[in-house]
């Protein structure tokens, strides 16, 4: 096969670029241990949020030495518990799932951002440092409602935050 | 190699009169569905960035669904399958062997597309109890009216029985030339085709095997991670069949546009191979934020995606290579002064050439969703639908509308109504893409979402890091309105052409690559093998993904209701909390009451 040398060229330093691109996700993927949503949340019956113990009441719990699980339910067009409060400098789990159509979970201005399917549970892990008020919205189309699909997450100073428990 | 000295030669329609007719309606189809899209877009443009808000905002997911389906469904496929038709018999230089079969593909796509758009239009009208404002994706449990999965079933049986017809078109071709290699079109069609074969396999599935038979109401739950999975099976390579005609026509009539000759007719091979291989085992990678999915798999997905980048590069430079060929042969000099010797007053060329630059911006775009970790940062914002205007939107799509202004009068034998309408159509299209565009990428990165008629919301705002959000609603209103108005010119030159008078000449002849057929190994047409391989990779990389998604959530799901998207619930969210109907449930309650207060 006749390939003109700039070609060849080119084809080298494209194959770079992919293998390079590929290197970088690895490499935050296993060095600097970027966590992304997997399987890990298992799967649930959708029908029966409020059989399981932690869907049954949407919640925030200290599970951990500044470690927080944040148990939420997104479904047609609100998000439970409303707001999520949360204390700074800690590492919080959210674990989301719903009970009626796909939505998403986006804690506008970072990079959390997931998908919320019914009969699974998205499993996220996010680094609070600050104290301060985010907005969170579903970015996936859920119904005639969708654009109203809104809640909010305070992060609160240390010193103010009172235990794990929130009202839904 | 200017046109001038090809005018003359008999035409597609002189010398295949039938298939010409069929390639017509093809391409009609095309641009009714093109226009009808067009004027859903501009209302979704107008409404979710504020500037005209005329319906009521339940009917904008109607709308975005009637946009997405007949821009990404119909404008883009029927196409297709009239440009195959062309580029098929012209590459063979023989009819198809029955064209009462061929029109018979012809039909069923129509009756299909006609199915799911009724389907789709009936949201506008709550008294009838048909609707589907489920977008392009009806991801389950959000269910539509089988009247939408029907069609969308029938349009896809429609698409393999035209690609049967090349195929037996080809066949037919091999009786005749035993010891030839496969002509460059007839090549691109065919594997595009076999990756078509592949890739529908999944949303078969998923449409005949459940969401239809669901909606029908013969079973009540389903697995929607089940079902979107095979969605996105389909719904990547879906893009690259969109694309792969705009391909075709800069492999193999761009060339001959800048006046010059193709660079390598093996390489437009390879690129042809690597993504009958590459395109379909990548679907995850629209789902790297998703539950239920192994991160591995979702590795794989993207490692197999970004290799898809490479056959991409390689055209980049093919077709740049072809039109400095062409340029040089114009007398062209100098390292970037042979820009200026292309034929930049013709539309068909122009455009193509914007659209293959606008590609390219497209493609960064792209590597940034292909991005497993960075994807966090954009998933599912307003960045998406930016890079996709670029690529389907903009190198589809543009190049299209100015392959068309080539194709055209070869197809009616009539002059096209106006060139320099044609030439301003093309450069407004670019211009209102490029300003679309940008603010949908930049908005995105501020977190705006896509796919939501009110991206405003009570409890926050979006932060923009640079500008402001309202700078940017209206620079994407901006473009959306030159895109509109693109299209009208579009579709009025089309239109206004069949009232130019017939005459002869308008054959326009392709010129023959630099390097031919004869310089590529010959076990890059064993087409046998290039789909085996393919049929493997894409075991490998779903087989696993769908077990462990049936394992854990049940192949019917657990739990998991079907949503009808009806009309009603959401009309009492614009009246007074106290004209709540009686049906509205606890939670509505809760919405309201948080927006409220």
């Amino acid at each position: 096969m006749n390939i003109h040398s700039y070609e060849k060229i080119w084809l080298v330093l494209a194959t770079l670029l992919i293998v390079g691109l590929i290197s970088t996700v690895t490499y935050g993927a296993t060095a600097v241990g970027v966590e992304m949503v997997s399987d890990s949340g298992g799967t649930i019956n959708a029908s029966a949020l409020d059989e399981d113990p932690r869907f049954s009441e949407p919640r925030v719990e200290q599970v951990g030495d500044n470690e927080y699980a944040a148990y939420v339910v997104a479904q047609q067009f609100i998000f439970k518990p409303d707001p999520i409060t949360v204390p700074a400098n800690s590492t919080v789990t959210f674990y989301v799932t719903s009970p009626d159509v796909i939505h998403g979970f986006e804690i506008v201005g970072t990079n959390a951002n997931a998908m919320v399917v019914p009969g699974e549970v998205t499993e996220l892990t996010v680094e609070m440092n600050e104290p301060g008020e985010y907005g969170i919205l579903c970015n996936e189309y859920c119904g005639n409602g969708h654009h109203v699909m809104e809640g909010k997450l305070i992060v609160q100073p240390e010193s103010e935050f009172q235990g794990g428990e929130t009202d839904g | 190699m200017a046109e001038a000295l090809d005018a003359g030669a008999p035409t597609f329609a002189d010398r295949f009169p039938q298939e010409a007719a069929v390639v017509k309606a093809a391409l009609t189809s095309s641009f009714v569905a093109l226009f009808l899209g067009a004027i859903f877009g501009i209302v979704q443009g107008l409404h979710r960035t504020n500037v005209l808000r005329e319906i009521d905002s339940q009917y904008y997911y109607t709308i975005l669904t009637a946009h997405g389906v007949l821009m990404v469904v119909s404008f883009t496929i029927f196409f297709l399958v009239g440009l195959f038709t062309w580029a098929t018999v012209r590459s063979l230089d023989r009819p198809v062997v029955d064209i009462r079969y061929t029109w018979t593909w012809y039909g069923l796509m129509l009756v299909g597309t006609l199915m799911a758009v009724v389907a789709v239009l009936g949201g506008f009208f709550p008294s009838v109890d048909i609707s589907a404002d489920v977008l392009f994706t009806f991801y389950a449990p959000l269910q539509a009216h089988p009247l939408f999965y029907g069609g969308l079933a029938i349009f896809v049986i429609g698409t393999w029985l035209a690609g049967a017809d090349w195929f037996r078109a080809w066949w037919a071709w091999k009786q005749d030339n035993p010891d030839e290699r496969i002509p460059l079109q007839a090549f691109m069609v065919l594997t595009t085709m076999l990756m078509w074969y592949i890739a529908t396999i999944g949303i078969a599935i998923a449409v005949v095997g459940f969401l239809l038979p669901w909606s029908l109401g013969l079973f009540d739950n389903i697995n929607p991670l089940l079902t979107r999975t095979l969605f996105w099976f389909w719904g990547h390579p879906v893009v690259y069949f969109w694309l792969m005609p705009a391909y075709l026509l800069w492999y193999t009539v761009l060339p001959t546009l800048s006046g010059g000759r193709l660079f390598s007719d093996p390489l437009a091979r390879v690129v042809f191979v690597l993504f009958l291989l590459l395109s379909t085992p990548v679907g995850i990678h629209h789902q790297y934020v998703d539950p239920g999915i192994a991160e591995g798999f979702k590795m794989i997905a993207m490692t197999n995606t970004m290799f898809l980048l490479l056959p991409s590069l390689l055209t980049a430079f093919t077709v740049v290579a072809s039109m400095e060929h062409g340029a040089r042969q114009r007398g062209g000099t100098g390292l970037f002064g042979w820009l200026r010797a292309l034929p930049w007053r013709n539309p068909a060329f122009t455009g193509m050439a914007l659209a293959g630059l606008m590609f390219a911006a497209g493609g960064f775009s792209g590597m940034i969703n292909a991005g497993m970790n960075i994807n966090y940062l954009i998933h599912n914002t307003l960045w998406v639908p930016g890079h996709f205007h670029l690529t389907v939107g903009t190198a589809v799509a543009l190049t299209f509308m100015a392959g068309t202004y080539w194709l055209w009068p070869q197809l009616t034998n009539r002059q096209l109504y106006s060139r320099p309408i044609g030439l301003a159509q093309v450069v407004i299209w670019f211009v209102g893409m490029a300003l679309m565009s940008n603010a949908m990428h930049v908005m995105g990165l501020f977190g705006v979402p896509r796919r939501t008629a009110e991206p405003q919301y009570q409890g926050f705002d979006f932060l923009a890091s640079f500008g402001s959000i309202t700078e940017f609603r209206l620079q994407l209103a901006l473009g959306a309105t030159l895109l509109f108005i693109s299209t009208v010119l579009f579709v009025g030159n089309i239109a206004a052409s069949s009232g130019t008078p017939k005459r002869s000449g308008h054959g326009r002849p392709l010129s023959q690559p630099l390097s031919g057929a004869a310089d590529s190994p010959a076990v890059l047409d064993n087409l046998r093998l290039w789909f085996g391989i393919a049929m493997v990779l894409v075991v490998l990389a779903y087989t696993l993904p769908l077990v462990s998604i049936i394992d854990g959530g049940g192949l019917l799901g657990r739990g998991v209701e079907p949503v009808p998207v009806i009309a009603e619930p959401l009309t009492t969210l614009a009246e007074p909390l106290s004209a709540a109907a009686e049906p509205i449930t606890e939670w509505a309650k809760a919405t309201l009451g948080g927006v409220l207060r």
